[in-house]
C-alpha cells in the first residue's frame, strides 16, 4: 500500500495516502480509521478521516510523533487494508418542489435534462459519504451521474436555509444548517442530519452512504412533523463492498 | 454566581477545546491562549480545562453575588476590583457585592479570567467552549451580554492566597512564532522556503477567532496550491493562492483545500493569541523533537506551580 506520513507541529500527524479522490483509496482512509479508532492507543485525541488521509491528533506528553507513527505503522502492515463486507445506507427523503429548487431551472438548461431526469437520476444510486467537514454534518458526496454535473452559482448566497439538497459541480450534498453557500439548489430534505439535541448529533458518518428518494410536499410536511416530535428515523439499509 | 453589568467586546465562556467529535465536521475551538487559561486556572487552584471566560480588546463588568477566588491572566488589561486597581496574574478574593471591571487591553489582545470552582455551563459534545458559528456550548452557545448570570462550580479549598502571584506576561509587537514544516511544505521551492522563513510578515486587520491573515511578499508554490481537502489543525498556516499566509487559530474549519506549509508550535499559538494589526511575525523553523520537547516543558511548568 502506498502511504507516507505529514507532520502538523507538535499536534498531528497525518496518513497520506494516494493523493486521488477515489473510493478505493477512501476505503483505505476509513479501514485504518477503524482499526486506529479499535486500538485506541495512548495518548491519541482524535482521528479525523478526509478523501485520501487521515490526521491523528496527539498529546505529545504522552506519546510523541516517532512512536505513534511506528504504531500507526504496525496497524497499516497488519490488517486490511481495505473495508469489507457492507456499509450502512441512509434512505433519506427529499422534496424537489419549486418552493425548495432554487435553482432547478439553471441545472436544467445546463445539463439539458427534464426535471423528472433530474431527480430520477439524483435518486438514482447511493453516494459514498467521502468525509464530513466544512460544517458540523456537511457530508463530502460522491458518485453522482456525470449528466448531472453542474457548475457552482458564479456569486454564493449569503444564506442557505438548512436541509437544503444541492449540486456543486462533480458534487452532491445537503446543508446540515443554514450556512453561505454556493451550489445549486435542487431540493430540501426535511430529515435533521445536525440535530443539537440528540446525544450523537450526526446522523452519519465517513464510510457510510447516502441515498436520496422523492417525495411530495404533503409528505415532506408530514415527515417534518415527525421530526420534530422525534418519532422519524431515516431507513438503513446496506450495500456490498 | 456572577452577573454581567457589561459584556465587553467579545466574552465566551471557553475551556480547552472540543475534542474527539472533528471527524463530524466541529471545529475544536476552545480558548486561543491555552497558556494564560491554564495560569489563570492554577491561581485559582482548578483543574487546566476548567471553563473560564475570554474576553477580547475590551473586557466585562460584573458583580460577584457571592464569594469567590480568582485570577485574570493572558493580555495586560486596565483592571479594578471595587474602583481598586488590581493585575493580571494573582489570586484575589471577591465578597459579595464586589464589582470587578475589566476595561481595555494597554498590552495583548485577550485575557481570561477563572473562578475557583470553574464557570459552570452544560457541556455540549464534553465541552463548555462556545461555539458562535453553530450557537451551542458555553452560555446559551452565544457571547455573553449584560443582565447574564454566570454560574460557578463548587471549588476546592485553597490555602495563603495572597502568595499565588507570577509576574504578569508581556507582549511585543514583534514577535518570532516557532513552526515545524509540512504537511505540505513539498509543494513549495527552497525559495518559498527561505522567504518565509527571513521575511516579517504584517498582520492584517482580518484577525480573529478563525485565523489571522499575514501579509508579506508572496510565495508562489511549484505548482497550483490547492490539494485535496483534509484536516486542519489550530496553528496550520495556509499558503492561499494570493501567496499569503493566514494561520488558522482555535475556531478554524474542520478541512481545508489550500496548502499548508507549516504549522505553529502548540507552545508558540498562546502568543499569536495576543496579536493584532500591524504586528509583526517572523516564523522560525524548528523540528518536531523539539517542538514536542517545548510544549512539555511549558506544561510541566504550569503543572509544577504553587
Amino acid at each position: 500500500m502506498i502511504y507516507s506520513f505529514l507532520q502538523n507541529g507538535d499536534s498531528a500527524v497525518t496518513v497520506q495516502f494516494q493523493n486521488e479522490i477515489s473510493k478505493e483509496v477512501n476505503s483505505q482512509v476509513t479501514a485504518l480509521c477503524d482499526r486506529l479508532e479499535a486500538k485506541r492507543i495512548d495518548g491519541v485525541i482524535e482521528i479525523v478521516p478526509t478523501f485520501a488521509s487521515l490526521t491523528v491528533f496527539y498529546d505529545c506528553s504522552v506519546i510523541s510523533s516517532k512512536k505513534l507513527k511506528k504504531k500507526i505503522e504496525a496497524l497499516i502492515r497488519d490488517g486490511e487494508s481495505h473495508v469489507k463486507g457492507t456499509a450502512r445506507v441512509w434512505n433519506i427523503p427529499v422534496c424537489y418542489d419549486d418552493e425548495f429548487a432554487l435553482d432547478m431551472e439553471t441545472v436544467c438548461s445546463h445539463t439539458k435534462l427534464t426535471r423528472e431526469e433530474v431527480i430520477a437520476l439524483h435518486t438514482s444510486k447511493p453516494y459514498l459519504i467521502y468525509m464530513l467537514g466544512f460544517l458540523p454534518g456537511f457530508a463530502y458526496l460522491g458518485g453522482m451521474d456525470e449528466r448531472l454535473f453542474t457548475p457552482r452559482l458564479k456569486t454564493p448566497r449569503l444564506e442557505i436555509f438548512e436541509g437544503a439538497v444541492g449540486i456543486g459541480g462533480e458534487q452532491t450534498g445537503i446543508y446540515p444548517i443554514a450556512s453561505p453557500g454556493g451550489w445549486q439548489l435542487i431540493g430540501k430534505t426535511p430529515v435533521k442530519v445536525f440535530d443539537k439535541s440528540k446525544k450523537s448529533p450526526i446522523l452519519y458518518r465517513a464510510g457510510d452512504y447516502i441515498k436520496f428518494f422523492s417525495i411530495d410536499k404533503a409528505e415532506y410536511l408530514e415527515i417534518e412533523k415527525q421530526v420534530a416530535s422525534g418519532t422519524y428515523t431515516p431507513t438503513v439499509s446496506e450495500v456490498e463492498l | 454566581m456572577i452577573e454581567i453589568i457589561s459584556a465587553g467586546m467579545l466574552s465566551t465562556i471557553q475551556d480547552l477545546g472540543r475534542f474527539g467529535v472533528m471527524k463530524d465536521g466541529f471545529t475544536q475551538g476552545g480558548v486561543m491562549d491555552a497558556y494564560s487559561t491554564r495560569i489563570a486556572n492554577k491561581l485559582c487552584g482548578n483543574d487546566a480545562n476548567a471553563p473560564v471566560i475570554e474576553m477580547t480588546m475590551l473586557g466585562i463588568t460584573a458583580k460577584f453575588t457571592e464569594e469567590h477566588i480568582f485570577a485574570i491572566s493572558g493580555g495586560r488589561f486596565d483592571i479594578s476590583l471595587n474602583n481598586k486597581p488590581i493585575r493580571t496574574n494573582k489570586a484575589y478574593l471577591a465578597k459579595a457585592g464586589d464589582v470587578l471591571s475589566i476595561k481595555t487591553a494597554k498590552q495583548g489582545l485577550r485575557c481570561y479570567l477563572a473562578v475557583a470552582g470553574g464557570f459552570d455551563v452544560p457541556l455540549f459534545m464534553g465541552s463548555a467552549s462556545t461555539n458562535l458559528k453553530i450557537n451551542v456550548g458555553g452560555f446559551d452557545g452565544r457571547k455573553l451580554k449584560a443582565g447574564d448570570t454566570v454560574k460557578v462550580g463548587k471549588a476546592s479549598k485553597l490555602k495563603n492566597i495572597e502568595k499565588r502571584e507570577l509576574a504578569e506576561n508581556t507582549y511585543d509587537r514583534i514577535v518570532t512564532i516557532r513552526v515545524v514544516l509540512g504537511p505540505q511544505e513539498d509543494m513549495f521551492s527552497e525559495n518559498d522556503l527561505a522567504l518565509f522563513s527571513n521575511q516579517r510578515y504584517t498582520v492584517t486587520s482580518d484577525f480573529d477567532r478563525m485565523g489571522i491573515r499575514l501579509w508579506g511578499i508572496a510565495l508562489r508554490g511549484k505548482e497550483k496550491l490547492e490539494i485535496i481537502s483534509d484536516a486542519i489543525t489550530f496553528g496550520s498556516i495556509q499558503i492561499t493562492n494570493s501567496g499569503m499566509p493566514i494561520i488558522l487559530m482555535a475556531d478554524h474549519q474542520t478541512t481545508g483545500g489550500y496548502a499548508k506549509i507549516a504549522t505553529v508550535i502548540s507552545a508558540d499559538l498562546p502568543k499569536l493569541a495576543q496579536v493584532k494589526s500591524n504586528d509583526k511575525i517572523n516564523f522560525e523553523i524548528i523540528d518536531v523533537d523539539t517542538a514536542e520537547k517545548i510544549a512539555n516543558k511549558q506544561k510541566k511548568y504550569i503543572d509544577r506551580l504553587f
